[in-house]
């Protein structure tokens, strides 16, 4: 690819890594402030693909977007968000402004909403590169055909002065992805970004973010419900519900032998192949809601492990193995369970 | 299913739905003709008492609009129908209405599909009434059966539908559907809309009432892996027309036609030892109202020949219960090398 590989930057930067310490967003109801987010830690090193993987109002892209502070003006936001030697959560709306986009990019769930339906796609990304380059207008150009083109669309100069509604679905989400690029971020965000996506363009997306990462040396968290996704696509995972982390790891560990029950849940869920018309090991019942949080352990009414210390404290998130965590009084029975199936 | 053949309790025969694309009002005042969609381009299948057929393919390949076809919400503009030897369009108000008892649909969407404004009560009686299965005296009775049947509180029956979870609402759906002793049900998208663990339950759900009540179930869905995990038989679409057909083990050990292989190839394992870099499919759908030439697949395939471009093939056997459209009739039985280097 002409041209995209890193560039040295200004004041040659030392690889970032993120450091996320217990993080918590809380929104005002009706019934008072509840926690969308509550007490998250991870780290993100570069060139790591870090999956954030849970169902609807476990907090997921809540936690990716306090990380920028992209929340909801009534939302409050405490813990601490460390990059470089910049603290996120308490820098000033000016730099942080800078940082954005620049550092670390976001790409969204639905690039129909994202990208702006009455600017063409050059004015897009030509709106990042005047702000986070040195670029002339010639330059400018120039770069933003090539960043089309690194992402995969074809004709990329014919179509850079075309309009939102012009490109398909896949097309707008790369679209989407080569503004976030214009900046060369160090961090990407990924909020399901193929969730709208068909089967065979998802795989397409999912294959070229990793090149990208690959190329650009960027690392990535990348925000998904689906476990398949997860599995194809990143290092190592968080699993969260109702706001917390309750199982992290290499991505290859957690998969073979996952501690909580709900990942072990989440998995029984996904039909497999071989178990055709079998029942799935589902799990009973729903999510809490953000205001009635179960006491104690919050997954403990769907749980089939439970006991009365479950519903009486919380379990906390430790340490079980090398770079793996998980927050479960039981886990030696849940891994035992998986033995016994 | 049992040893001996099943008997086929629906046929539809080289079915066409087309739809009008838009027109702007200067090109009809010139009087260019008006472009058409093809959404459906010749459908035929068979589906056969007490199995689940799944359809399967990606947004635009035509599966809702045969859903919607087959209950009768879209009127064809070729081919019929035929359900327990009779087809459909010549049927009676009164066996028509017969007909749309027996076969019932249930939404992918289970917010815009049960009135806000009907208690689950109102809403089963509704259906019970409307086709007078019940005397008045025995609904209170069988409203109950319904609830249990689909795992419901019985104290449901006095709420409305927005006090209800998605997946509650989508069993509420699958309740009132049932409440007219249906012999079909089609479901379209069925549980696309809820979380993967309520997903589980609803699936568990549906696999089970089938067993009980011997229903024939025709299970539209992208999910490649729900699909496989609850048809006896698969049927996978792509641009209004079925590409592959055949037994759920047989399609996927060794599909016959390139498209499913790539459909198999893109569904994200959940090994995640079975990784690839290469993205399965290349290229987009093309436009519905320039369809390329030959085989609509040909400019995404990569064993397309210059036969592809030019001669469209036509769903032939493999089997003698799978068939594929693909001009290489050996494709899926050779090792993957010998069809590369053809």
């Amino acid at each position: 690819m002409i041209g995209l590989t890193r560039r040295p930057a200004p004041g040659a930067h030392p690889p970032h890594a993120l450091r996320v310490r217990d993080l918590t967003t809380t929104l005002p109801t009706d019934k008072g402030r509840v926690a969308a987010v509550s007490g998250v830690s991870f780290d993100v090193a570069p060139r790591e693909v870090l999956g954030l993987v849970g169902e609807s109002g476990s907090g997921k892209s809540m936690t990716l977007r306090s990380i920028l502070r992209l929340t909801p003006p009534q939302a409050e936001i405490s813990g601490s968000v460390q990059w470089g030697d910049d603290q996120l959560l308490t820098l000033s709306p000016r730099r942080l402004r800078a940082l954005r986009g620049r550092d670390i990019a976001m790409i969204f769930q639905e690039p129909m909403t994202a990208l702006n339906p009455v600017l063409s796609i050059y004015r897009q990304i030509d709106e990042s590169l005047a702000v986070h380059t040195g670029l002339d207008a010639r330059g400018r150009r120039a770069r933003a055909i090539e960043l089309l083109d690194l992402v995969g669309i074809p004709a990329a100069a014919s179509r850079l002065d075309e309009y939102p509604h012009q490109f398909s679905g896949g097309m707008r989400q790369r679209a989407m992805i080569a503004i976030a690029l214009a900046s060369e971020p160090r961090l990407l965000l990924a909020d399901e970004p193929t969730t709208a996506l068909d089967v065979t363009i998802q795989d397409q997306i999912l294959k070229l973010i990793l090149d990208l990462r690959d190329r650009l040396g960027m690392g990535v968290i990348l925000v998904t419900h689906d476990l398949g996704v997860v599995a194809q696509t990143c290092d190592r995972v968080a699993v969260m519900y109702a706001g917390r982390i309750v199982e992290m790891g290499n991505v290859a560990e957690v998969f073979r032998a996952p501690r909580h029950p709900y990942t072990r849940g989440l998995m029984g869920s996904v039909p497999q192949n071989g178990g055709e018309r079998r029942p799935l090991l589902s799990i009973e019942g729903t999510p809490p809601g953000l205001s009635a949080m179960p006491q104690g352990c919050t997954f403990h009414p769907r749980c089939a492990f439970r006991t009365d210390r479950c519903m009486a404290s919380e379990p906390p998130l430790e340490p079980a193995g090398p770079g793996r965590a998980a927050a479960c009084f039981h886990q030696d029975q849940v891994i035992a369970a998986r033995r016994a199936r | 299913m049992t040893a001996e053949t099943p008997r086929t309790i629906l046929e539809v025969e080289a079915l066409s739905v087309r739809f009008p694309a838009r027109q702007s009002l200067v090109k009809r005042l010139m009087g260019e003709p008006r472009r058409e969609v093809n959404a459906l381009n010749g459908v035929s299948l068979q589906l056969l008492q007490g199995e689940t057929l799944g359809i399967v393919g990606e947004s635009g390949c035509g599966k809702s609009t045969l859903a919607r076809t087959i209950v009768g919400l879209i009127r064809p503009d070729e081919g019929r129908i035929v359900f327990e030897g009779t087809d459909i369009s010549a049927l009676g108000k009164a066996e028509s209405r017969r007909f749309n008892r027996r076969v019932q649909m249930i939404f992918q969407d289970p917010y815009g599909s049960l009135n806000p404004r009907m208690t689950v009560r109102q809403i089963l009686s509704e259906a019970l009434t409307v086709h007078r299965l019940r005397p008045a005296a025995a609904i209170p009775g069988r409203i109950a059966e319904l609830l249990d049947l689909v795992r419901l509180p019985a104290d449901a029956a006095e709420k409305l539908p927005h006090e209800f979870s998605g997946g509650q609402r989508q069993r509420i759906g699958i309740a009132r559907a049932l409440s007219v002793e249906p012999e079909i049900l089609i479901a379209d998208e069925l549980v696309s809309a809820l979380d993967v663990s309520v997903q589980a339950q609803v699936i568990n759900l549906l696999l089970d009432l089938q067993e009980r009540l011997r229903l024939t179930v025709l299970f539209v869905a992208h999910d490649l892996r729900l699909v496989r995990h609850i048809s006896h038989r698969v049927a996978v679409m792509y641009l209004g027309e079925i590409v592959e057909i055949g037994r759920t083990e047989d399609l996927f050990a060794a599909p016959r036609h390139p498209y499913t292989q790539g459909l198999l190839d893109a569904a994200p394992d959940l090994d995640p030892a079975r990784r690839s870099r290469v993205a399965s499919v290349r290229g987009e759908l093309p436009s519905p109202l320039a369809l390329p030439p030959g085989c609509h697949f040909h400019p995404r395939c990569r064993f397309a020949f210059e036969r592809c471009s030019a001669e469209h093939p036509e769903l032939t056997a493999r089997g003698p219960t799978h068939c594929a459209a693909c001009h290489l009739t050996e494709f899926g039985c050779l090792d993957q090398a010998t069809v590369l280097s053809m």
